[in-house]
Protein backbone atom coordinates (compact mmCIF):
# COMPACT_ATOMS: atom_id res chain seq x y z
CA UNK A 1 0.00 0.00 0.00
CA UNK A 2 1.26 3.64 -0.70
CA UNK A 3 2.00 5.09 2.34
CA UNK A 4 -0.40 8.76 1.58
CA UNK A 5 -3.38 6.27 1.01
CA UNK A 6 -2.41 4.40 4.34
CA UNK A 7 -2.18 7.40 6.66
CA UNK A 8 -5.60 8.66 4.44
CA UNK A 9 -7.32 5.86 5.57
CA UNK A 10 -5.70 5.87 9.25
CA UNK A 11 -5.79 9.84 9.65
CA UNK A 12 -7.53 11.21 7.30
CA UNK A 13 -7.04 13.31 4.30
CA UNK A 14 -5.57 16.43 6.54
CA UNK A 15 -3.06 14.01 8.05
CA UNK A 16 0.18 16.61 8.35
CA UNK A 17 2.37 13.98 7.04
CA UNK A 18 5.43 15.22 5.49
CA UNK A 19 7.54 13.28 2.56
CA UNK A 20 11.13 14.43 2.69
CA UNK A 21 13.13 12.09 0.08
CA UNK A 22 12.46 8.36 1.76
CA UNK A 23 11.75 10.21 4.92
CA UNK A 24 8.33 10.28 6.64
CA UNK A 25 7.62 12.46 9.41
CA UNK A 26 4.50 14.04 11.46
CA UNK A 27 2.66 14.49 14.15
CA UNK A 28 -0.77 13.79 13.54
CA UNK A 29 -3.96 13.62 15.50
CA UNK A 30 -5.79 9.89 16.02
CA UNK A 31 -8.69 10.30 17.95
CA UNK A 32 -8.13 13.85 19.24
CA UNK A 33 -5.11 12.13 20.85
CA UNK A 34 -1.94 13.76 19.31
CA UNK A 35 1.03 10.98 17.85
CA UNK A 36 4.40 10.94 16.51
CA UNK A 37 4.66 9.23 13.32
CA UNK A 38 8.00 8.46 11.59
CA UNK A 39 8.62 6.37 8.65
CA UNK A 40 10.34 5.64 5.41
CA UNK A 41 9.08 4.70 1.60
CA UNK A 42 10.60 3.92 -1.28
CA UNK A 43 11.29 0.39 -0.16
CA UNK A 44 14.50 3.19 1.60
CA UNK A 45 17.72 1.52 2.48
CA UNK A 46 18.62 2.84 5.64
CA UNK A 47 22.01 4.42 5.78
CA UNK A 48 23.71 6.42 8.72
CA UNK A 49 21.84 9.83 7.82
CA UNK A 50 18.47 8.08 7.38
CA UNK A 51 18.75 6.20 11.05
CA UNK A 52 20.14 9.45 12.73
CA UNK A 53 16.77 11.35 11.49
CA UNK A 54 14.34 9.03 12.52
CA UNK A 55 16.19 9.06 16.04
CA UNK A 56 16.43 12.75 15.80
CA UNK A 57 12.50 12.67 16.43
CA UNK A 58 12.24 10.01 18.72
CA UNK A 59 14.45 11.82 21.07
CA UNK A 60 12.99 15.49 20.20
CA UNK A 61 9.09 13.56 21.00
CA UNK A 62 10.77 11.81 24.07
CA UNK A 63 11.99 15.64 25.32
CA UNK A 64 8.58 18.00 24.27
CA UNK A 65 6.39 15.55 24.44
CA UNK A 66 6.51 12.80 27.62
CA UNK A 67 4.25 9.79 27.18
CA UNK A 68 3.44 10.41 23.30
CA UNK A 69 2.35 7.54 21.50
CA UNK A 70 5.08 6.78 18.33
CA UNK A 71 3.91 4.88 15.35
CA UNK A 72 6.87 3.82 13.07
CA UNK A 73 5.36 3.27 9.51
CA UNK A 74 7.83 0.57 7.78
CA UNK A 75 9.25 0.11 4.31
CA UNK A 76 12.91 -0.74 3.47
CA UNK A 77 15.43 -2.68 1.51
CA UNK A 78 17.18 -3.41 4.51
CA UNK A 79 20.55 -2.13 5.21
CA UNK A 80 22.50 0.61 3.36
CA UNK A 81 25.02 -1.77 1.55
CA UNK A 82 27.89 0.86 0.92
CA UNK A 83 31.55 1.17 1.89
CA UNK A 84 30.94 4.64 2.92
CA UNK A 85 28.39 3.62 5.95
CA UNK A 86 30.54 0.67 7.34
CA UNK A 87 33.37 3.16 7.65
CA UNK A 88 30.59 5.75 9.65
CA UNK A 89 29.53 3.29 11.84
CA UNK A 90 25.73 2.05 10.44
CA UNK A 91 25.84 -0.38 13.06
CA UNK A 92 26.33 2.10 15.89
CA UNK A 93 23.73 4.59 14.35
CA UNK A 94 21.55 1.49 13.80
CA UNK A 95 22.24 1.04 17.49
CA UNK A 96 21.42 4.67 18.32
CA UNK A 97 18.03 4.67 17.05
CA UNK A 98 17.66 1.34 18.62
CA UNK A 99 18.52 2.62 21.92
CA UNK A 100 16.25 5.57 21.18
CA UNK A 101 13.36 3.49 20.90
CA UNK A 102 13.83 1.40 23.57
CA UNK A 103 14.10 4.51 26.06
CA UNK A 104 10.91 5.99 24.69
CA UNK A 105 9.00 2.83 25.30
CA UNK A 106 11.06 2.69 28.97
CA UNK A 107 9.86 6.09 29.59
CA UNK A 108 6.23 5.27 29.25
CA UNK A 109 5.65 6.44 25.42
CA UNK A 110 3.44 3.26 23.55
CA UNK A 111 5.56 2.21 20.36
CA UNK A 112 4.11 0.89 17.52
CA UNK A 113 5.73 -0.58 14.63
CA UNK A 114 3.53 -1.32 11.32
CA UNK A 115 5.38 -2.78 8.35
CA UNK A 116 2.64 -1.36 5.34
CA UNK A 117 4.85 -2.29 2.77
CA UNK A 118 8.32 -4.15 3.01
CA UNK A 119 10.80 -5.42 5.92
CA UNK A 120 14.51 -6.41 5.57
CA UNK A 121 17.06 -7.26 7.90
CA UNK A 122 18.76 -4.83 8.89
CA UNK A 123 16.47 -2.25 7.77
CA UNK A 124 13.65 -3.88 10.54
CA UNK A 125 15.85 -5.05 13.70
CA UNK A 126 16.26 -1.55 14.90
CA UNK A 127 12.43 -0.38 14.14
CA UNK A 128 9.72 -2.51 14.22
CA UNK A 129 11.63 -5.36 15.32
CA UNK A 130 12.20 -3.20 18.83
CA UNK A 131 8.84 -1.49 19.22
CA UNK A 132 6.48 -2.48 22.20
CA UNK A 133 4.62 -4.46 18.84
CA UNK A 134 4.84 -4.72 15.08
CA UNK A 135 1.79 -5.09 13.13
CA UNK A 136 2.01 -5.67 9.38
CA UNK A 137 -0.41 -5.33 6.41
CA UNK A 138 -1.71 -8.35 4.62
CA UNK A 139 -0.06 -7.65 1.18
CA UNK A 140 3.39 -6.57 3.35
CA UNK A 141 6.27 -8.95 2.42
CA UNK A 142 8.55 -9.63 5.51
CA UNK A 143 12.19 -11.41 4.98
CA UNK A 144 15.72 -11.98 5.36
CA UNK A 145 16.29 -13.50 1.85
CA UNK A 146 14.39 -15.03 -0.59
CA UNK A 147 14.52 -18.50 -1.38
CA UNK A 148 16.66 -18.34 -4.47
CA UNK A 149 19.08 -16.74 -2.75
CA UNK A 150 19.00 -18.65 0.22
CA UNK A 151 19.93 -21.31 -2.06
CA UNK A 152 22.88 -20.26 -3.37
CA UNK A 153 23.87 -19.01 0.05
CA UNK A 154 23.18 -22.71 2.06
CA UNK A 155 24.31 -24.17 -1.35
CA UNK A 156 20.68 -26.15 -0.37
CA UNK A 157 18.64 -26.99 -3.72
CA UNK A 158 15.53 -24.65 -4.09
CA UNK A 159 13.65 -27.19 -4.20
CA UNK A 160 13.96 -29.08 -0.92
CA UNK A 161 14.10 -25.11 0.70
CA UNK A 162 10.62 -24.46 -1.22
CA UNK A 163 9.14 -27.65 0.43
CA UNK A 164 10.07 -27.69 3.52
CA UNK A 165 8.81 -23.65 3.74
CA UNK A 166 5.39 -25.30 2.99
CA UNK A 167 5.74 -27.05 6.82
CA UNK A 168 8.34 -24.69 8.65
CA UNK A 169 7.98 -20.76 8.74
CA UNK A 170 11.94 -20.72 9.22
CA UNK A 171 12.45 -21.15 5.68
CA UNK A 172 9.95 -18.29 3.80
CA UNK A 173 9.03 -15.35 3.47
CA UNK A 174 6.16 -13.95 4.45
CA UNK A 175 4.37 -11.75 6.95
CA UNK A 176 1.93 -14.83 8.04
CA UNK A 177 5.34 -16.66 8.34
CA UNK A 178 6.14 -13.80 11.30
CA UNK A 179 2.68 -13.99 12.65
CA UNK A 180 3.30 -17.42 13.40
CA UNK A 181 7.01 -17.19 14.73
CA UNK A 182 6.04 -14.24 17.06
CA UNK A 183 7.93 -11.27 15.18
CA UNK A 184 4.65 -9.58 14.30
CA UNK A 185 1.60 -9.29 16.75
CA UNK A 186 -0.96 -9.35 13.89
CA UNK A 187 -1.90 -8.77 10.98
CA UNK A 188 -4.05 -5.62 10.38
CA UNK A 189 -7.36 -6.00 7.94
CA UNK A 190 -10.30 -4.17 7.38
CA UNK A 191 -10.86 -1.21 9.93
CA UNK A 192 -7.68 0.20 10.07
CA UNK A 193 -8.29 2.86 12.09
CA UNK A 194 -9.62 0.05 15.02
CA UNK A 195 -6.65 -2.14 14.73
CA UNK A 196 -4.33 0.98 15.60
CA UNK A 197 -7.05 2.07 18.44
CA UNK A 198 -6.45 -1.96 19.62
CA UNK A 199 -2.42 -1.36 19.14
CA UNK A 200 -2.76 2.05 21.35
CA UNK A 201 -4.44 0.75 24.05
CA UNK A 202 -1.80 0.21 27.27
CA UNK A 203 -0.67 -2.84 27.39
CA UNK A 204 2.12 -5.27 29.17
CA UNK A 205 5.49 -3.78 27.22
CA UNK A 206 7.12 -7.30 28.18
CA UNK A 207 8.78 -9.28 25.06
CA UNK A 208 6.40 -11.97 24.52
CA UNK A 209 7.49 -12.47 21.25
CA UNK A 210 9.02 -16.11 22.03
CA UNK A 211 5.95 -17.74 24.08
CA UNK A 212 3.95 -16.03 20.52
CA UNK A 213 6.31 -17.87 18.89
CA UNK A 214 5.68 -21.20 20.66
CA UNK A 215 1.97 -20.98 21.50
CA UNK A 216 1.52 -20.48 17.37
CA UNK A 217 3.80 -23.20 16.25
CA UNK A 218 5.99 -21.15 14.78
CA UNK A 219 8.91 -21.05 16.74
CA UNK A 220 8.57 -24.11 18.88
CA UNK A 221 11.97 -23.91 20.35
CA UNK A 222 13.37 -20.43 21.48
CA UNK A 223 10.78 -19.97 24.69
CA UNK A 224 11.66 -23.00 25.91
CA UNK A 225 15.09 -22.76 25.48
CA UNK A 226 15.50 -19.44 27.37
CA UNK A 227 13.24 -21.22 30.40
CA UNK A 228 16.30 -23.99 30.42
CA UNK A 229 18.87 -21.58 30.56
CA UNK A 230 17.31 -19.60 33.35
CA UNK A 231 16.42 -23.14 35.19
CA UNK A 232 19.87 -24.52 34.86
CA UNK A 233 21.66 -26.21 37.61
CA UNK B 1 51.31 -14.61 24.09
CA UNK B 2 48.06 -16.63 22.87
CA UNK B 3 46.37 -15.65 19.97
CA UNK B 4 42.71 -14.64 20.80
CA UNK B 5 41.81 -15.04 17.05
CA UNK B 6 42.94 -18.67 16.54
CA UNK B 7 41.31 -19.91 19.60
CA UNK B 8 38.62 -21.56 19.72
CA UNK B 9 35.19 -20.09 22.32
CA UNK B 10 36.05 -22.71 24.69
CA UNK B 11 39.44 -21.93 24.87
CA UNK B 12 38.66 -18.29 24.90
CA UNK B 13 36.78 -19.42 28.08
CA UNK B 14 39.41 -21.34 29.90
CA UNK B 15 41.56 -18.57 29.07
CA UNK B 16 40.27 -15.54 29.77
CA UNK B 17 38.30 -16.69 32.77
CA UNK B 18 39.99 -17.72 36.44
CA UNK B 19 41.14 -20.92 35.77
CA UNK B 20 38.25 -23.72 35.96
CA UNK B 21 35.51 -21.39 37.46
CA UNK B 22 33.28 -21.31 34.01
CA UNK B 23 30.22 -23.54 34.98
CA UNK B 24 28.16 -24.00 31.51
CA UNK B 25 24.47 -23.86 30.96
CA UNK B 26 22.98 -26.09 28.92
CA UNK B 27 26.57 -27.79 27.40
CA UNK B 28 26.96 -29.81 24.72
CA UNK B 29 26.13 -33.26 27.07
CA UNK B 30 22.30 -31.59 26.42
CA UNK B 31 22.46 -31.64 22.93
CA UNK B 32 20.43 -28.86 22.30
CA UNK B 33 20.69 -27.95 18.27
CA UNK B 34 19.35 -26.32 16.09
CA UNK B 35 15.85 -28.50 14.35
CA UNK B 36 15.79 -26.78 11.26
CA UNK B 37 19.64 -27.89 10.22
CA UNK B 38 18.49 -30.85 11.02
CA UNK B 39 15.52 -30.69 8.31
CA UNK B 40 17.86 -29.17 5.82
CA UNK B 41 20.30 -32.17 6.24
CA UNK B 42 23.24 -29.84 7.69
CA UNK B 43 25.46 -30.62 10.10
CA UNK B 44 24.45 -29.59 14.04
CA UNK B 45 26.71 -28.73 16.83
CA UNK B 46 25.38 -29.68 20.64
CA UNK B 47 25.77 -26.36 21.52
CA UNK B 48 24.64 -24.67 18.62
CA UNK B 49 27.67 -22.61 18.12
CA UNK B 50 27.69 -20.75 21.89
CA UNK B 51 28.53 -21.28 25.65
CA UNK B 52 26.59 -19.38 27.91
CA UNK B 53 27.26 -19.67 31.27
CA UNK B 54 28.65 -17.93 35.02
CA UNK B 55 32.18 -17.72 35.98
CA UNK B 56 34.70 -15.91 38.28
CA UNK B 57 36.72 -13.20 36.46
CA UNK B 58 39.68 -11.63 38.84
CA UNK B 59 37.30 -12.74 41.39
CA UNK B 60 34.33 -11.38 40.49
CA UNK B 61 30.39 -13.30 39.65
CA UNK B 62 30.28 -12.73 35.92
CA UNK B 63 27.80 -14.78 33.22
CA UNK B 64 29.41 -14.59 30.40
CA UNK B 65 28.66 -16.02 26.67
CA UNK B 66 31.30 -17.27 23.65
CA UNK B 67 30.07 -17.42 20.08
CA UNK B 68 32.03 -19.93 18.13
CA UNK B 69 33.12 -18.51 14.68
CA UNK B 70 33.52 -22.17 13.35
CA UNK B 71 30.42 -23.29 13.59
CA UNK B 72 28.47 -21.34 10.30
CA UNK B 73 30.43 -18.27 11.14
CA UNK B 74 28.95 -17.85 14.69
CA UNK B 75 25.88 -17.06 13.00
CA UNK B 76 22.31 -16.44 15.73
CA UNK B 77 20.01 -19.41 14.66
CA UNK B 78 16.78 -19.82 16.42
CA UNK B 79 18.36 -21.77 19.80
CA UNK B 80 21.77 -19.91 19.37
CA UNK B 81 19.84 -16.82 19.78
CA UNK B 82 17.73 -17.97 22.84
CA UNK B 83 20.63 -19.45 24.75
CA UNK B 84 22.04 -15.76 24.41
CA UNK B 85 18.31 -13.97 25.73
CA UNK B 86 18.45 -16.79 28.33
CA UNK B 87 22.08 -15.74 29.94
CA UNK B 88 20.86 -12.20 29.51
CA UNK B 89 17.35 -12.68 31.48
CA UNK B 90 19.29 -14.19 34.19
CA UNK B 91 21.44 -11.98 34.70
CA UNK B 92 18.46 -9.16 35.24
CA UNK B 93 17.78 -11.98 37.79
CA UNK B 94 20.64 -12.77 39.37
CA UNK B 95 22.36 -9.17 39.07
CA UNK B 96 26.32 -10.82 38.19
CA UNK B 97 29.26 -8.10 38.40
CA UNK B 98 28.96 -8.17 34.43
CA UNK B 99 27.75 -10.12 31.31
CA UNK B 100 30.47 -10.53 29.07
CA UNK B 101 29.95 -11.08 25.27
CA UNK B 102 32.85 -13.34 23.41
CA UNK B 103 31.13 -12.31 19.96
CA UNK B 104 32.25 -13.94 16.78
CA UNK B 105 29.24 -13.66 14.19
CA UNK B 106 28.42 -13.14 10.98
CA UNK B 107 24.87 -11.98 12.13
CA UNK B 108 21.92 -13.97 11.54
CA UNK B 109 21.92 -17.44 10.66
CA UNK B 110 21.14 -17.81 6.62
CA UNK B 111 20.05 -21.25 7.34
CA UNK B 112 16.99 -20.34 9.50
CA UNK B 113 17.08 -16.74 8.84
CA UNK B 114 13.38 -15.53 9.88
CA UNK B 115 13.95 -17.22 13.37
CA UNK B 116 17.55 -15.86 13.41
CA UNK B 117 16.26 -12.30 12.45
CA UNK B 118 13.61 -12.21 15.69
CA UNK B 119 16.37 -13.81 17.93
CA UNK B 120 18.60 -10.93 17.17
CA UNK B 121 16.13 -8.78 17.80
CA UNK B 122 15.30 -10.34 21.03
CA UNK B 123 18.74 -10.59 22.08
CA UNK B 124 18.79 -6.79 21.83
CA UNK B 125 16.11 -5.82 23.94
CA UNK B 126 17.35 -8.43 26.65
CA UNK B 127 20.80 -7.10 27.14
CA UNK B 128 19.21 -3.14 26.59
CA UNK B 129 17.59 -4.58 29.62
CA UNK B 130 20.55 -5.68 31.89
CA UNK B 131 22.33 -2.39 30.33
CA UNK B 132 19.10 -0.29 32.38
CA UNK B 133 19.26 -2.16 35.43
CA UNK B 134 23.32 -1.12 35.88
CA UNK B 135 24.49 -4.11 35.20
CA UNK B 136 27.34 -3.84 32.39
CA UNK B 137 27.79 -5.63 29.21
CA UNK B 138 30.60 -6.08 27.94
CA UNK B 139 31.76 -6.92 24.37
CA UNK B 140 34.80 -8.59 22.99
CA UNK B 141 36.09 -8.97 19.40
CA UNK B 142 38.84 -10.54 17.69
CA UNK B 143 37.58 -13.64 16.50
CA UNK B 144 38.67 -14.06 12.72
CA UNK B 145 34.57 -13.82 11.92
CA UNK B 146 34.70 -10.33 13.23
CA UNK B 147 31.06 -9.25 14.70
CA UNK B 148 29.35 -8.51 11.95
CA UNK B 149 25.15 -7.83 11.15
CA UNK B 150 22.52 -7.79 13.63
CA UNK B 151 25.63 -8.43 16.26
CA UNK B 152 27.34 -5.32 15.01
CA UNK B 153 24.21 -3.59 16.30
CA UNK B 154 24.32 -5.72 19.23
CA UNK B 155 27.73 -5.35 20.14
CA UNK B 156 26.93 -1.57 19.94
CA UNK B 157 23.78 -1.80 22.06
CA UNK B 158 26.64 -2.54 25.00
CA UNK B 159 28.26 -0.71 27.64
CA UNK B 160 31.74 -1.46 26.74
CA UNK B 161 33.60 -2.79 23.72
CA UNK B 162 37.01 -4.53 23.84
CA UNK B 163 38.92 -5.70 19.79
CA UNK B 164 42.03 -6.28 18.96
CA UNK B 165 43.72 -4.63 16.24
CA UNK B 166 42.64 -7.75 14.25
CA UNK B 167 39.20 -7.60 15.27
CA UNK B 168 36.06 -6.03 13.06
CA UNK B 169 33.48 -4.44 13.66
CA UNK B 170 30.49 -3.75 11.03
CA UNK B 171 27.40 -4.23 9.89
CA UNK B 172 27.83 -5.53 6.11
CA UNK B 173 30.43 -8.07 5.07
CA UNK B 174 32.77 -6.68 2.57
CA UNK B 175 31.57 -9.52 0.05
CA UNK B 176 27.99 -8.29 0.59
CA UNK B 177 28.79 -4.70 -0.91
CA UNK B 178 30.37 -6.05 -3.48
CA UNK B 179 28.21 -8.47 -4.69
CA UNK B 180 25.69 -5.25 -4.61
CA UNK B 181 27.43 -2.41 -5.63
CA UNK B 182 30.67 -3.92 -7.51
CA UNK B 183 34.25 -4.34 -6.68
CA UNK B 184 34.83 -0.50 -7.23
CA UNK B 185 32.51 0.22 -4.06
CA UNK B 186 34.24 -2.49 -2.21
CA UNK B 187 37.15 -4.68 -3.14
CA UNK B 188 36.46 -7.25 -0.32
CA UNK B 189 40.33 -8.91 -1.38
CA UNK B 190 41.52 -5.88 -0.47
CA UNK B 191 42.79 -6.61 2.98
CA UNK B 192 44.36 -3.78 3.44
CA UNK B 193 40.89 -1.72 3.06
CA UNK B 194 38.95 -4.08 4.77
CA UNK B 195 40.78 -3.59 7.86
CA UNK B 196 40.70 0.52 7.29
CA UNK B 197 37.16 0.38 7.20
CA UNK B 198 36.09 -2.06 9.68
CA UNK B 199 39.35 -2.99 11.83
CA UNK B 200 40.34 -2.44 15.18
CA UNK B 201 42.36 0.61 14.77
CA UNK B 202 39.80 2.16 12.61
CA UNK B 203 37.06 1.58 15.27
CA UNK B 204 39.24 3.04 18.43
CA UNK B 205 39.88 6.24 16.88
CA UNK B 206 36.70 6.94 15.99
CA UNK B 207 35.57 5.67 19.57
CA UNK B 208 33.52 2.97 18.34
CA UNK B 209 35.31 0.77 20.66
CA UNK B 210 36.35 1.60 24.30
CA UNK B 211 39.36 -0.60 24.43
CA UNK B 212 42.15 -1.70 21.74
CA UNK B 213 44.18 -4.70 22.55
CA UNK B 214 46.69 -6.92 21.06
CA UNK B 215 45.72 -10.01 19.41
CA UNK B 216 46.44 -11.98 22.91
CA UNK B 217 43.84 -13.71 25.34
CA UNK B 218 46.26 -12.33 28.19
CA UNK B 219 45.19 -8.51 27.15
CA UNK B 220 41.61 -9.04 26.46
CA UNK B 221 41.05 -10.39 30.34
CA UNK B 222 43.31 -7.55 31.44
CA UNK B 223 41.08 -5.30 29.48
CA UNK B 224 37.77 -6.89 31.08
CA UNK B 225 38.94 -7.06 34.44
CA UNK B 226 39.65 -3.28 34.26
CA UNK B 227 35.87 -2.73 32.49
CA UNK B 228 33.87 -4.62 34.61
CA UNK B 229 33.28 -1.51 36.98
CA UNK B 230 31.81 0.58 33.28
CA UNK B 231 27.84 0.61 33.55
CA UNK B 232 26.72 3.29 31.74
CA UNK B 233 23.26 4.24 31.47
CA UNK B 234 21.30 5.19 28.62
CA UNK B 235 19.83 8.55 29.85
CA UNK B 236 18.10 11.10 27.38
CA UNK B 237 21.43 13.03 27.50
CA UNK B 238 23.95 10.10 26.77
CA UNK B 239 21.93 9.36 23.70
CA UNK B 240 21.69 13.61 22.91
CA UNK B 241 25.81 13.06 23.23
CA UNK B 242 25.25 10.00 21.17
CA UNK B 243 23.71 11.61 18.45
CA UNK B 244 25.75 14.58 18.08
CA UNK B 245 28.83 12.52 17.82
CA UNK B 246 27.47 10.27 15.14
CA UNK B 247 26.28 13.66 13.71
CA UNK B 248 29.36 15.66 13.33
CA UNK B 249 31.23 12.74 12.20
CA UNK B 250 28.49 12.12 9.49
CA UNK B 251 29.54 15.69 8.36
CA UNK B 252 32.61 15.55 8.59
CA UNK B 253 33.30 13.10 5.88
CA UNK B 254 31.25 14.99 3.26
CA UNK B 255 30.55 12.60 0.13
CA UNK B 256 33.21 13.23 -2.37
CA UNK B 257 32.40 13.02 -5.97
CA UNK B 258 32.46 9.89 -8.16
CA UNK B 259 36.04 11.44 -10.17
CA UNK B 260 38.02 10.97 -6.75
CA UNK B 261 39.15 7.92 -6.31
CA UNK B 262 42.50 7.72 -4.75
CA UNK B 263 41.34 9.14 -1.91
CA UNK B 264 41.41 7.19 0.87
CA UNK B 265 38.03 7.74 3.12
CA UNK B 266 39.54 6.08 6.28
CA UNK B 267 42.44 8.39 6.09
CA UNK B 268 40.17 11.77 5.75
CA UNK B 269 37.95 10.56 8.19
CA UNK B 270 40.56 10.30 10.66
CA UNK B 271 42.08 13.29 9.75
CA UNK B 272 38.80 14.97 10.14
CA UNK B 273 39.20 13.74 13.44
CA UNK B 274 42.34 15.65 14.40
CA UNK B 275 44.85 12.43 14.04
CA UNK B 276 48.14 13.44 13.09
CA UNK B 277 49.82 12.11 9.81
CA UNK B 278 46.73 9.88 9.00
CA UNK B 279 48.27 8.15 6.71
CA UNK B 280 50.21 5.92 9.08
CA UNK B 281 47.70 4.79 10.57
CA UNK B 282 47.76 1.04 9.25
CA UNK B 283 51.66 0.74 9.67
CA UNK B 284 51.45 1.88 13.78
CA UNK B 285 51.73 -0.32 16.48
CA UNK B 286 48.87 -0.68 18.65
CA UNK B 287 50.00 0.74 21.12
CA UNK B 288 50.91 4.03 19.09
CA UNK B 289 47.61 4.36 17.55
CA UNK B 290 46.21 3.85 21.11
CA UNK B 291 47.71 7.30 21.94
CA UNK B 292 46.19 8.79 18.75
CA UNK B 293 42.73 8.91 19.97
CA UNK B 294 40.84 11.95 19.93
CA UNK B 295 37.65 11.28 20.91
Amino acid sequence: MQWSSLVTQLFGPYHGMREDGDFLQGEVIFEGEPLTVIGTTNHAPIGVQLALAQARVILDTVTQHPGRPILLLIDTQGQQLRRRDELLGINRAMAHLGASIDLARRRGHRVIGLVYDQALSGGFITSGLIADACYALPDAEIRVMRIPAMARVTKLPEEKLTALSQSNPVFAPGVQNYVAMGGVRALWQGDLQACLREALAPAPTDDRRARDGAERGGRQLAAAVVQRVLDAA
Amino acid sequence: MISYAECSARERLALLLDPSSFHEWLPPSERITSPHLAQLGVPCAFDDGVAVGRAMLDGRSVFVAAQEGAFMGGGVGEVHGAKLVGLLQRALRDRPAAVLLLAESGGVRLHEANAGLIAVSEVMRALLDVRAAGIPVLVLIGGANGCFGGMGIVARCADYIVMSDVGRLAMSGPEVIEASHGVDEFDSRDRALVWRTTGGKHRWLTGDCDALVEDDVAAFRAAAIAAIGESRPLTLAALEQEHALLTARLHALPALPVDSAGSDEAMRLWSALGIPDAERVPELSVEAVRALRTI
